[in-house]
């Protein structure tokens, strides 16, 4: 087998180029200075009122504008950042004509209540409205453009069209683990040969009253509003939720043989992807950890390596009482004595938790650590949970030597992700 | 899993094994079958008139679904898609089967949940123009919506409720995105079988119809078939489609696998082709579907089945390509059980397998003389799935 090839016969499949946005700022580089400053992203919402929310704060992108506000204008606006800097860094293709298919993780989308109250406006009643009167008023081609917007497809539709990407691009929802499931239906396209690039895009503009509201009744958000930076507190003892936040994160996936051949930048690789689906509860892990333990050997099995070869962990950790625990009975499940040493943190400590965007967003922030030999920390790690003996890399940046990272997404529905990245193929 | 195999260099042969069907015309192969040899449709034109719908079937939940406290937390969508992936199951014989059910793949095709309209009617009605009080919107949400509403409506809980209801949790990936979600959804699942990255899998969709928020969301382009039913290719005076209440999975597996257990296929899937023109000039979407099939590998004589929809200008399009086909059996879904979105691609796959289990292709229901009389047993068909608005794809559907 020639080099371009892993040890199962497989193309090699790197990174050469990524995109980030989230609360911390746009791009790699402004993005990069503040998680290794242990800077937090999370501040209170001014996007609309908070009266009478219980949490008040998220991780908001509040300068890309879009006006009328939706989430779907925003996840797209986020996307398409993202795009052109990953493509922009790849520097591959020609304007418009990226040699490869689209896999776009995205929320899932809906007419949302600005829109809804256009129509009721319209409508010219102001009581029995119901979705009748929606729907006299809603055709005729006045609002042509809602069913453009809130088609599922919409932002990939939009991506795939302004970034030339080619055949049908796929959306997905993984839920909170959408954005790993992106990189890995890339990673086996380009490994199946269908393609020699792949864009690999995870969006997520969620911050509006609805969805926080919802998040809310689920008791899953932190409430600890004052001060909003001192709210995720992953791995903490007093830990209470995690925070809503908005981001995205492309990579440009080549086979290394094609991105050698072009000349390209390595920045890193994707050594190997694992999932596997909890039956156990729509919104719990299973309690003897085997889906979270079975995800993450599948993703070493995939990679060909062994749990001692791993020497970061870039963890899920929400900030939730119940998936910190989880994680660290997965973990420390596979890595034995060593999860107590391997350092494991938390972006979500600083950026928030950007949902679809999140697996995306933190395979960035992976590669970036393989870059600069520099751990990011997880902040707000005040008290420690004696249940949760990780080596968090507590309140600042640590300078280590990196080879090999597993980053973990786990979601609800049953959703489990990982994804292992390297700085030289193994 | 799987995955850590040396890629193959020939393909690997994929079958279908089994196929789960839900609909407006009832479930499973019996009844549909009898249903489409007897030229039966079932559509409700007043129930949410002037718009027409094809109102599902009545189902006993409880036989795929046993925990009433399951059925509780779904909505009408994931309802009939759970239902419709333990009828898949069961008929490809490895529902219970743990050792499978845990290593196979699923991908499901999806949409969302229903809103609650009295909720949102409520709100709406409170606002008067939209003039109340800032925090009006979150003190009706936070009283009004219910806690678990949200996880009915979530995209990937469709998958997420067929792992907890079925076991199955080999992996779980849910496409969005309407018709080309179910192409796709078909398309993957064959790549990863042929490749040798996956053994068995589990694909799907499942849509219910009869929602107002989704008529709204297509009455804004005017989408919606109104007042009077007419089949699909019928519709040019009065263009659109009527939404189907419908639940489709199929289970693919490879040859050798499926040939280790003792399972006996239905079809072979031979391959499936998506792509998505941009539709900025008239004609893309013949030119597409003329090198998908290309693309495809069919005879010149397969019959067709396709979800064409009855929204223009996509169906005129599709025409101008069927004509090539002139000769052939086609049979439009769209007249037969509504348009169903992410569900019509693998419902088409399933109609296929079907034809094929029974040795014959079910008769033409249309007026205007594309669909004519094929005797003989079909050994080839291709599904052709046009998206309303984006997305095309094909399938082969091959007799064993």
């Amino acid at each position: 087998m020639t080099a371009t090839r892993d040890n199962f016969g497989r193309p090699i499949v790197v990174v050469t180029g990524m995109g980030v946005v989230t609360s911390l700022g746009a791009g790699k580089e402004d993005n990069w200075a503040k998680l290794t400053a242990g800077e937090s992203g999370i501040r209170t919402i001014t996007r609309f009122p908070i009266d009478g929310m219980k949490t008040t704060m998220a991780g908001t992108i509040d300068f890309v504008p879009v006006e009328p506000f939706s989430s779907t204008d925003l996840s797209e606006k986020l996307g398409e950042l993202v795009t052109e800097e990953a493509i922009a860094q790849a520097n591959i293709g020609s304007k418009g004509d990226f040699p490869g298919p689209l896999f776009l993780a995205v929320a899932p989308v809906e007419v949302e209540w600005p829109q809804r109250q256009v129509l009721a406006k319209a409508a010219g009643a102001n009581s029995d409205i119901n979705y009748d009167t929606l729907l006299r008023v809603a055709g005729g081609g006045k609002f042509v453009q809602y069913h453009r917007r809130f088609l599922f497809g919409s932002v990939a539709d939009h991506l795939a069209d302004t970034f030339g990407t080619k055949g049908s691009p796929i959306s997905l929802s993984t839920a909170c683990a959408s954005g790993a499931t992106a990189i890995q239906l890339g990673v086996e396209a380009i490994r199946r040969g269908e393609a020699d690039a792949a864009l690999c895009v995870a969006t997520d503009g969620s911050v509006n009253p609805e969805a926080l509201i919802r998040f809310s009744l689920l008791s899953a958000l932190s409430t600890h509003n004052d001060p909003p930076q001192k709210a995720v507190r992953p791995f903490a003892k007093n830990r209470d939720g995690f925070v809503m936040a908005e981001g995205a994160g492309a990579l440009v996936l080549e086979s290394l043989e094609a991105a050698t051949a072009r000349g390209a930048k390595i920045l890193g690789i994707v050594a190997g992807c694992g999932e596997l689906a909890d039956s156990f509860h729509r919104t719990r892990s299973s309690p003897d950890g085997k889906p979270i333990i079975g995800c993450v050997n599948n993703a070493l099995v995939d990679a060909g390596l062994t749990s001692d070869q791993i020497d970061y962990i870039n963890a899920h950790g929400t900030g939730t009482p119940e998936n910190d625990k989880m994680e660290y009975l997965g973990i420390s499940s596979v890595f034995g004595e060593r999860a107590k040493e391997i350092p494991v943190s938390s972006n979500k400590s600083m950026v928030g938790h950007t949902l679809s965007a999140a697996g995306a967003v933190e395979a960035v922030f992976s590669l970036l650590t393989l870059e600069h030999q520099r751990i990011p920390p997880t902040i707000n790690y005040d008290v420690p949970d004696p249940a949760i003996p990780f080596d968090v890399v507590p309140n600042t940046a640590r300078d280590a030597r990196v080879t090999a990272v597993m980053s973990n997404s786990f979601g609800f529905g049953g959703q489990n992700a990982s994804l292992i990245l390297t700085g030289e193929p193994v | 899993m799987a995955e850590t195999r040396p890629m193959t260099s020939e393909p690997v042969e994929a079958w279908i094994t089994g196929i789960g069907l839900a609909t407006s015309l009832g479930e499973g192969p019996d009844a549909h079958w009898n249903a489409l040899n007897n030229k039966r449709i079932n559509v409700d034109e007043t129930g949410f008139a002037p718009n027409i719908v094809h109102p599902l079937a009545p189902v006993s939940y409880d036989a795929q679904i046993p925990k009433k406290g399951d059925q509780r937390q779904m909505e009408a969508w994931q309802r009939i898609g759970t239902y419709a992936a333990g009828l898949a199951l069961d008929s490809a014989g490895v529902k219970g089967n743990k050792d499978i059910l845990s290593r196979m793949d699923m991908i499901v095709a999806a949409g969302g949940g229903e809103r609650d309209l009295a909720v949102d009617s409520g709100i709406l009605n409170s606002e008067g123009y939209g003039a109340a009080s800032p925090g009006l919107l979150n003190e009706k949400l936070l009283n009004d919506l219910r806690p678990t509403l949200f996880l009915a409506q979530l995209s990937n809980l469709l998958a997420g409720n067929i792992a907890i209801v079925h076991g199955v949790t080999g992996s779980s990936r849910t496409f969005m995105g309407e018709e080309a979600a179910g192409v796709d959804a078909a398309r993957i699942a064959l790549a990863r079988i042929a490749s040798g990255q996956s053994d068995i899998a589990l694909i799907g969709a499942a849509h219910n119809g009869e929602r107002k928020d989704l008529l709204l969301l297509y009455e804004f382009d005017d989408f919606n078939l109104k007042n009077k039913f007419e089949t699909v290719w019928a519709r040019e005076a009065n263009s659109g489609f009527a939404l189907g209440s419908a639940g489709a999975f199929l289970v693919i597996e490879s040859r050798a696998h499926a040939e280790a257990r003792g399972a006996k296929p239905l079809a072979r899937l031979k391959s499936v082709v998506a792509d998505q023109a941009r539709r900025k000039t008239p004609g893309e979407v013949t030119t597409s579907l003329q090198k998908l099939w290309s693309q495809l590998g069919a005879r010149s004589d397969a019959a067709i089945i396709t979800g064409a929809t009855g929204a223009e200008p996509v169906t005129s399009e599709e025409r101008t390509f069927l004509k090539d086909h002139a000769d052939v059996a086609i049979r439009g879904t769209g007249t037969l059980f509504g348009h169903t979105l992410e569900t019509q691609f693998p419902l088409g796959l399933g109609l296929a397998a079907l034809a094929i289990s029974r040795g014959a292709m079910f008769p033409p229901n249309d007026s205007t003389g594309l669909e004519i009389e094929k005797s003989g047993k079909p050994t080839q068909i291709v599904v052709i799935g046009a998206g309303h608005w984006r997305g095309e794809g094909m399938a082969l559907v091959e007799a064993i």
